[in-house]
């Protein structure tokens, strides 16, 4: 919402600066976005009168003019066609800024004679596009004077953004009378004297809506105006308009432009010679078309509201006029529309059609329903007085929907819900210098019936917002929050605290936290076990970021992929965060979930470079599982990880049926599919499957009993078929003797000469750990042959020779 | 007595003339040995009287303690020299680097999410979260918003199809509908913020089509506008660490507060640089205001008993502010460089006792 500080005091009576009524708006609620001094740059500018041009001794095109700016005359060399002696110019001097163009200006020699400053074309000073010549001063303005205060460019330009709640500050009398509510000056009257008709209107309305659309345009009033004359408007108007960045049209055009902007009033004019009989105002049938005034044609899907008459529809109602009803230099009847539209329905036309307009912008916030025929007064008198002619009697059809709305404000409400004590009398003076009807309520409270043009106020809380925002944020005294507890409870109950602690370690495992979308290409997630057809959405940003992702490992290893491609091929990453299953509230599952790709340990001197392996992934899982609180002595490792992982390469970690983490290396045909190269390893973890510990005992860990004696250590080899699975030995060997074996420990597995094929050895340390006495040579002996007997008879191991 | 004497000088010029262990080994023999001559000395004491036996026998003893002390010391040096022979030769080039480690680190989102709840806690506030995937009535019509406002539309909403009982769903435009569904499942006094991911469809220099929000609440019989500004005046100065941080209360509009207002806070953007503090110019951060009455009803909540207040703000644009991230895009970029680089090491654990911000 823009308007000149001009525009404001026609409306308001004041004698604030700029800067002043800005800072009044934006306290107010009406964010002020910026204030354009239009005449800021233009200050160096000054009239010239050319006392004489003669022609440049050296260049045929050029003129060497004497120029008198006031205070001296100075000799200019100028290029434009139109220089002459006699007129008047805009005179630029030396050390000016040229605003087109941004440059300084200069003195200069040019061909030989010397140039004291410039004679500017419109174009120059960012007026316009005109550049055949130079600005030719109509009338005799003062030589030396402002040339910005001579265009009325000293007008500063106030951008407000406006809440969708405030319709009524989309005109610039609404903005003119919250500034006088806030005491900034005072609201001059608005004249809307109805204007006398002098014949039946010659165009005639009629509503057509089925029941369930009535609300569609509850009122319609209009009339006719003949013997009007549709010439440019005059200067002031256009001023007006162009200072908003409005192009001036003609003087009905302009009216309707200026009618909306001033008094957040839509209306339209139809040329009613080429109106084919009255105007009907229903809903569009579907394939009907409107070639509108904005140059294009729609095609409308039915349901629109449109004004037609016998032969078309003439008008998206609310949105956009049509062409072949638009007003243009010869006509000589019109027919005024001011009408009350659907703010949804227009909306949804607007949205439709893609069509943003002055008209929808306000007629989608809610017009003041009372101000239709006063909007229609006001519109008659200035087309009688721009354009000439007479006014038929108004036709009205509907009727202005009415019903006065009284809301009770208790007197303390303002403090005990806005926290500053606004005295009654000064909250009753707030609302009625912003228009409510204010009278005495219950209580010592107050009863404001609410003007017509606020629809956005429907409670007591709204106008306690109207006497605070009045009265100004800034009274109200920061009030510290009262403490609940002396010492602060916990903020994260167990499983938001899991996710902080999984963050942490992984990151202390050398692992970047990454953030990536919680969307992905469909086609790639694919290879993540699809996605539930409710999670592809309907309106994607881009073809590639189109469903939900039901895993984090396809963003990751694209992640990894980019960073390969920037000449970063060794990279760990991780994130936690949502995969989506299904779209219900628990349709998403908090994971763990993080890569390694490239080498794990770089080419150093050290020397031990290694590429990433399948065991990288699985003590990340671990780690996240541990730090959890997952049972990590009771996880059972099985094979049967999702077909994204290399079937031989991969695994899951669970605690019976629940799987509570997958890891293993990438399955290379998924590498292949994102266009990734190998080896990536990765793990995920269902961070929310992990069971809460029990905490019957409190945090009390058990009773640490350490043994005095020395623990023994002894090395046992078994070689197994290769299919045996190295946890079944450590399972069975950790089982043979549960008091004494206190850790059994892979340290070797090996195939080749000295085992034979299909065979391998695989060695353990079995760690011993005697509680109540030493134990002797024979006793240890003893367990040893039951480490053996056990694990030949869950592997059918022998000792290695 | 000059012949002990002499042999006390000429055995002591051996010990001290050898050169290594060796050498040593050597002169204590020929001093101390079976063969040696004090031990030979010794064994001639026999032939002597009495008397002459004690005298020449201490005279003797004097001599050979003399001897073995020199060797005793004349070892440890030997030894020492060794030592420092060998340590010499150990010598490495501690200049080579160490052995490689990754060095992991936090996403500044994360960092500052954690930062958020230390200071939160401290109020009294506790963490409520809530799905990614919401339907219309807890994104929108409990919080007030009409069918067709345009405030709706404002949010440029991502859809997904309808669910099976015909919900129109959507991905959350913010992280309100966790005010919903903690109204909806807990009765007053509610004091919780929700941190969380949100969409929206817009993607440009300054929106990203997922960002993340916190939202924070407090319901209870008596919290007005004054603590919201409060609140929201303590944690801005704690979060930035700037203790005179100024904060400016705009009115506003939001469907679901009445009144609302967007906050400002106090900085300097002189030569085109931005810096927070008191310096007379203002940058939004954040919108407020108080709980409306119908989004306290739609969640049912006595609005005639209880009343408080809402709040939400971007996490990733305070992050911006406090660390000096100039681009909203490369959040989620995975760029291991802008990670490494704007990231946090995973010790750095927020807390108030300890420090927000090392």
């Amino acid at each position: 919402m823009k308007f000149t500080l001009s525009w404001l005091k026609s409306h308001l009576d004041t004698d604030a600066p700029a800067e002043r009524i800005a800072e009044a708006l934006t306290a107010l609620g009406l964010e002020v976005e910026e204030v354009v001094d239009r005449a800021r740059a233009l200050a160096p500018f000054v009239v010239g009168h050319v006392v004489s041009a003669e022609k440049h001794p050296n260049a045929d095109k050029l003129r060497v003019c004497m120029v008198d700016i006031g205070t001296s005359t100075v000799q200019v060399v100028c290029g434009a066609p139109n220089a002459r002696a006699g007129m008047k110019g805009v005179f630029a001097p030396p050390g000016s800024v040229i605003p087109a163009t941004g440059t300084v200006l200069e003195k200069g020699v040019i061909r030989g004679v010397e140039s004291a400053g410039m004679l500017c074309s419109e174009r120059e000073l960012g007026l316009s596009d005109e550049h055949e010549g130079i600005i030719d001063l109509p009338g005799d303005p003062p030589v030396g004077a402002s040339f910005a205060t001579l265009a009325g460019l000293d007008d500063p330009l106030i951008d407000v953004a406006l809440t969708p709640d405030r319709a009524d500050c989309a005109g610039v009398r609404g903005i003119a009378r919250d500034l006088a509510a806030a005491g900034l000056g005072t609201l001059k009257p608005l004249a809307a004297d109805p204007v006398p008709g002098r014949f039946p209107s010659a165009v005639k309305v009629a509503l057509d809506f089925p029941e369930e659309a009535r609300d569609a345009c509850p009122v319609f009033v209009g009339r006719t105006i003949r013997g009007v004359r549709n010439g440019p408007s005059p200067r002031w108007l256009q001023d007006r308009l162009l200072a908003i960045g409005l192009r001036p049209i003609s003087a009905l055009v302009d009216i309707t432009n200026f009618v909306t902007h001033d008094l957040c009033r839509p209306l339209h004019v139809f040329d009613v010679d080429k109106l084919a009989g009255d105007l009907t105002v229903r809903l569009a049938r579907p394939g009907e078309t409107v070639a509108a005034l904005n140059g294009k044609a729609y095609t409308l899907q039915g349901g629109e509201t449109v004004i037609a008459d016998a032969a078309r529809v003439q008008s998206l109602a609310g949105v956009v006029g049509g062409e072949e009803s638009g007003c243009g230099e010869g006509t000589t009847t019109v027919f005024l529309e001011v009408a009350l539209f659907d703010p949804v329905r227009t909306a949804q036309t607007g949205r439709r059609h893609g069509i943003d307009s002055d008209a929808r912008y306000r007629f989608e916030r809610g017009l003041d329903p009372a101000f239709v025929v006063a909007g229609m007064e006001i519109a008659t008198r200035m087309i009688l007085d721009l354009c000439g002619g007479e006014a038929s009697e108004p036709v009205i059809a509907g009727a202005v929907p009415g019903g006065e709305r009284r809301i009770a404000l208790r007197p303390d409400r303002v403090r005990t819900l806005g926290g500053v004590d606004v005295p009654v009398p000064e909250q009753r003076r707030i609302l009625e210098a912003l228009g409510f009807q204010v009278s005495d309520g219950p209580d010592g409270g107050l009863l404001a019936g609410v003007p017509s043009w606020r629809a956005d106020v429907h409670g007591e809380a709204d106008l306690v917002e109207e006497v605070m925002r009045v009265k100004g944020f800034d009274a109200i005294p920061a009030t510290p929050m009262e403490r609940l507890e002396t010492v602060a409870r916990p903020a994260l109950d167990p499983q938001q605290r899991r996710g902080a602690l999984a963050r942490r370690a992984l990151a202390a495992r050398g692992l970047l936290e990454a953030v990536t979308w919680s969307f992905m290409d469909g086609r790639n997630a694919a290879f993540f076990g699809g996605v539930h057809p409710g999670m592809r959405l309907l309106n994607p940003i881009a073809s590639d970021l189109d469903v939900m992702r039901p895993s984090i490992l396809g963003n990751l290893i694209q992640a990894a992929g980019r960073n390969a491609d920037r000449g970063f091929p060794d990279v760990g990453l991780f994130e936690v965060g949502p995969a989506f299953r299904e779209p219900t509230p628990d349709g998403q599952d908090v994971m763990a979930a993080g890569l390694r790709a490239g080498g794990a340990v770089p080419r150093n001197w050290h020397g031990g470079a290694r590429a990433v392996d399948v065991y990288d992934a699985k003590a990340d899982a671990m780690a996240v599982l541990e730090i959890a609180g997952a049972p990590s002595a009771n996880l059972q490792v099985s094979t049967d990880a999702p077909d994204w992982y290399h079937p031989g390469r991969s695994g899951c970690l669970r605690l019976g049926p629940t799987v509570l983490a997958r890891f293993g290396e990438i399955h290379p045909a998924v590498l292949d599919g994102l266009g990734v190269s190998g080896p990536v390893v990765g793990f995920e973890v269902f961070l929310e499957r992990v069971p809460q510990p029990k905490r019957k005992a409190g945090p009390a860990r058990p009773l640490l009993r350490l043994s005095p004696f020395q623990p023994i250590r002894r090395d046992f080899a078994f070689v197994v078929d290769a299919g045996v699975e190295a946890d079944r030995i450590v399972r069975a060997a950790r089982g043979a003797d549960k008091a004494l074996v206190a850790d059994v420990s892979v340290f070797d597995v090996y195939q080749g000469p000295g085992v034979e094929s299909g065979r391998k050895s695989v060695a353990v340390a079995v760690t011993l750990q005697p509680l109540e006495r030493t134990l002797t040579e024979p006793e240890i002996d003893g367990v040893g042959q039951k480490i053996v007997a056990a694990v030949a008879k869950a592997t059918g191991a022998s000792l290695r020779a | 007595m000059t012949e002990l004497d002499g042999l006390k000088d000429e055995l002591l010029a051996q010990v001290g003339a050898a050169g290594d262990l060796a050498g040593l080994e050597e002169a204590r023999l020929a001093a101390l040995g079976k063969k040696g001559r004090i031990t030979g000395f010794m064994k001639d004491l026999g032939a002597l009287s009495p008397e002459e036996r004690r005298e020449r026998g201490a005279a003797l003893n004097a001599v050979k303690d003399a001897v073995a002390e020199a060797i005793e010391r004349r070892k440890a040096e030997l030894g020492r020299a060794a030592l420092d022979a060998r340590l010499q030769a150990e010598r490495v080039d501690v200049t080579l680097p160490v052995r490689p480690e990754a060095e992991g680190r936090l996403h500044p989102i994360s960092q500052t999410m954690d930062e958020l709840v230390a200071i939160f806690a401290e109020m009294g506030f506790s963490v409520a979260e809530g799905p990614d995937v919401e339907d219309d009535f807890h994104n929108f019509t409990a919080l007030n918003f009409p069918p067709g406002h345009p405030a709706r539309e404002m949010h440029d909403t991502f859809y997904l199809p309808d669910s099976a009982d015909g919900r129109r769903m959507l991905l959350r435009t913010h992280t309100s509908p966790v005010q919903v569904r903690t109204m909806l499942n807990r009765k007053p006094p509610i004091r919780i913020i929700a941190p969380g991911r949100t969409y929206r469809s817009d993607y440009d220099m300054t929106h990203t089509p997922m960002f993340h929000q916190v939202e924070g609440l407090v319901i209870d019989e008596t919290t007005h506008m004054g603590h919201l500004k409060g609140c929201l005046i303590d944690f801005c100065r704690a979060f930035f660490g700037i203790d005179d941080l100024p904060l400016r209360f705009r009115p506003s509009f939001f469907p679901f507060t009445e009144p609302s207002a967007e906050v400002d806070i106090g900085c300097s953007r002189k030569g085109g640089e931005l810096k927070l503090g008191n310096y007379g110019d203002w940058l939004e951060i954040l919108g407020c205001g108080m709980v409306h009455p119908n989004v306290l009803e739609a969640c049912g909540i006595d609005s005639t008993r209880y009343q408080g207040f809402a709040f939400g703000m971007g996490i990733e644009r305070i992050a911006m502010l406090k660390y000096g991230i100039p681009d909203l895009r490369t959040f989620f970029e995975a760029d291991l460089r802008w990670l490494k680089h704007y990231g946090f090491v995973p010790l750095d654990v927020p807390s108030v006792a300890a420090g927000l911000t090392r």
